[in-house]
């Protein structure tokens, strides 16, 4: 950090504190901040989302067609490139895809849908559609989330026309917290930070639906910069 | 950005006479305030989440240093970097000087107040960079060259033809007689100009909604997914954001998100929530190699310890504006600078100076609607009131309202007086607009009674109504 940009903090924080009447904090306020950040306690989260299981899986549904999604159910992993070609040839859609470099993706057995033509890795400009997992997601609004990495790359989630998701049954939570404690237990690992654990990666994006605007005379509109389309193909790999 | 702030009062004139304003604020004077309201009243918890949101921002602006600090640390921690801007100009040079470095030609934006308030965008043009500004309504704006009229809708002053207008004359590459049937067929044309641009850009600057010091994240909500765009493909991320937007944890996120969209757009989510934490890792396919933040100051923790401490709560959801009746009535621009509504007319004297936007404390009805609706329960109508008295301390007010005000207190002071004047006036009126009912034009209002007539008095002064109701024993 340059000079003049340290005297700027010192000078920013050294106002914050005049402004609070007193100096930096004592020691043990700071701790109990700092285990405040470690314990990152809940705050109200609302009712709608604790409910039976049965509720909680169409409260999801319902939520995401809301907000435009489409959704098919596969019985298992197999059906998955047919459902896929299906949904393609049913939106008049090239056969073309670009799908994650995720194991629970890229093992799928496309082969037996040689009309589908599929390459692994980022989306590129041409790319019309991608594949690609789904980390967890929230009955609350219906919100999914991706969080990037080496098998999850995110222009995949918002380059394309059309974004497929496969998402496990089994990964339907009630609230966004739910997912937070999801991430911390999966992915933490020791890091030089404040808290001492890293978890989230360079990007995790929350989606919930394809890309819409209303800045034409506020009327919403689909398909503004991102996907116009997202189906989400619901694996069920929960014993009901 | 050009302050016209000081003639609020012709803004304010024009603004009402521009019938194609009036068109375009009559579409949204209805839509936010109905959609907001649905959304509030499918959620039971919403009153208690703004409790919480107002208790979570006044513990964050109680240990504000704190905070931040634990926030530059956790950037810092994920490969970034913070820069840490005291005023407006510190935060340009910081964000060429980043351009700079690697050669930026061009650079994709996506929609954020803070640049709006560096009018970053003339800057980078100056230092021989092109912005683009890829939110759509940025970008007609950025087309037209006007500056936004709303902070989440920023061209809401616009209507159908004048999206055609503007891309017909700067779209030269594509035919001229091409029929623009419908919104849809504007919106597409947009996204594939925006595409080419997006993939050529060195460099993407996006605001920020937050900032969190548990992980060193930005946060950015939208629904176009420009944002992402803009900050996944360029080499550099530049996240431009005030010091008032850390947060603890990602929980106490979650609480302002839960009241953002629906305050904001009437939404239960917005669709992209994107949490941004440094820069591309090991392994990563995609993401800039460079994060940087730009921690603007810019006169916010000088009110810390005042009586606009408060404001600093504000999450930029724009419900106050959404519900102000001024704000519906003359929109955006009269306010003359980046920050219009209720917000703005208590942010903009801290920022600019009450010298410069005295006019906007004053632009209020003081109806209570905005705080009534403001997620984060920020008192508005008493923080303007707050900057009147400053005004009137300061002598700033025109000397035909302090003539005016003198003129009541002497009358108040003396009850024998006001109620003889009190019945003067009333018994006057009460003639003159007997026949009508009500009065088209009065002598020195004539600024209120161009827009609107006043009902008639009826000849009796409240004062002698209420004796005379408590003689008969009715009051």
């Amino acid at each position: 950090m340059a000079g003049a940009e340290t005297d700027a903090r010192s000078r920013m924080l050294g106002r914050i504190r005049r402004g609070l009447k007193r100096g930096p904090l004592p020691e043990s306020v700071a701790s109990g901040l700092t285990e405040r950040l470690k314990s990152h306690p809940r705050n109200l989260i609302p009712a709608r989302s604790r409910i039976p299981r049965a509720e909680q899986l169409a409260l999801w549904k319902a939520n995401i067609v809301k907000e435009h999604g489409t959704v098919a159910e596969a019985a298992s992993e197999a059906e998955i490139p047919g459902l896929v070609a299906d949904y393609l040839a049913s939106q008049n859609i090239p056969p073309v895809v670009r799908i994650a470099p995720d194991p629970s993706i890229a093992a799928l057995p496309w082969g037996e849908r040689p009309l589908l033509s599929v390459a692994v890795g980022r989306a590129e400009a041409q790319d019309t559609v991608s594949v690609t997992p789904c980390f967890a997601a929230v009955a609350e609004t219906g919100t999914m989330f991706f969080p990037s990495g080496p098998h999850h790359p995110t222009t995949l989630n918002i380059m394309p026309e059309t974004q497929i998701v496969v998402l496990r049954q089994s990964r339907i939570v009630g609230a966004y917290e739910e997912v937070w404690d999801l991430l911390r237990r999966e992915q933490g690992s020791v890091w030089d930070g404040p808290t001492g654990t890293r978890f989230m990666p360079r990007n995790v994006m929350l989606v919930t639906g394809p890309s819409r605007t209303a800045d034409i005379e506020q009327t919403i509109e689909l398909g503004a910069h991102g996907p116009r389309r997202v189906h989400v193909i619901l694996l069920k790999d929960e014993q009901p | 950005m050009h302050i016209t702030s000081p003639a609020f009062k012709q803004n304010a004139r024009h603004a009402l006479a521009d019938a194609n304003l009036q068109r375009a604020l009559s579409n949204a004077r209805t839509g936010f305030v109905e959609k907001r309201a649905r959304a509030v009243a499918a959620l039971p918890e919403f009153e208690a989440l703004r409790e919480e949101g107002r208790d979570l921002k006044n513990h964050v602006l109680a240990h504000l240093d704190f905070y931040l600090d634990t926030y530059a640390k956790a950037v810092e921690a994920n490969g970034g970097t913070v820069h840490w801007c005291e005023t407006a100009d510190d935060a340009r040079r910081a964000v060429v000087e980043i351009c700079r470095a690697v050669g930026a030609r061009t650079v994709t934006k996506g929609k954020s107040m803070i640049g709006e308030e560096l009018g970053i965008n003339e800057h980078l043009e100056t230092a021989g960079i092109a912005p683009i500004e890829t939110d759509l309504g940025e970008y007609i704006i950025q087309l037209r060259k006007e500056p936004p009229s709303h902070i989440i809708a920023p061209a809401i002053h616009l209507n159908r033809e004048d999206w055609i207008e503007a891309f017909r004359e700067k779209h030269t590459a594509l035919p001229a007689d091409r029929a623009f049937a419908e919104r849809k067929t504007l919106i597409d044309e947009a996204r594939s100009v925006l595409r080419s641009r997006f993939l050529a850009a060195d460099v993407g600057i996006t605001g920020a909604n937050m900032l969190i010091a548990e992980t060193g994240s930005s946060v950015i909500v939208t629904n176009e997914g420009n944002g992402d765009l803009t900050q996944t493909l360029p080499k550099v991320h530049i996240v431009l954001a005030s010091v008032e937007k850390v947060v603890p944890t990602l929980e106490d996120a979650c609480t302002i998100l839960r009241l953002l969209a629906r305050s904001a757009t009437g939404q239960d989510f917005s669709t992209y929530t994107t949490f941004s934490t440094g820069p591309r890792r090991a392994g990563d396919l995609d993401g800039p190699g460079e994060y940087h933040v730009i921690l603007l100051d810019n006169g916010r923790t000088s009110m810390i310890g005042t009586e606009f401490q408060e404001m600093l709560r504000c999450i930029r959801c724009a419900a106050c504006m959404n519900h102000c009746p001024v704000y519906g009535a003359v929109g955006g621009h009269a306010y003359g600078w980046v920050y219009p509504g209720p917000m703005g007319s208590v942010l903009t004297p801290s920022l600019i100076g009450v010298d410069k936007a005295g006019h906007l404390p004053n632009a209020s009805t003081f109806c209570g609607r905005c705080e009534s609706v403001c997620p984060m329960k920020i008192p508005l109508p008493k923080m303007m009131r707050h900057w009147r008295e400053r005004e009137f301390e300061r002598h700033l007010s025109p000397s035909a309202a302090r003539f005016g005000l003198g003129a009541w207190a002497w009358f108040a002071k003396r009850p024998w007086a006001y109620r003889l004047a009190a019945r003067l006036g009333a018994g006057v009126l009460g003639i003159a607009g007997r026949k009508r009912g009500r009065l088209g034009a009065l002598p020195l209002a004539g600024g209120w009674t161009d827009g609107r007539d006043m009902p008639t008095p009826e000849g009796e002064t409240f004062q002698a109504r209420y004796a005379r109701l408590k003689k008969q024993g009715l009051v």
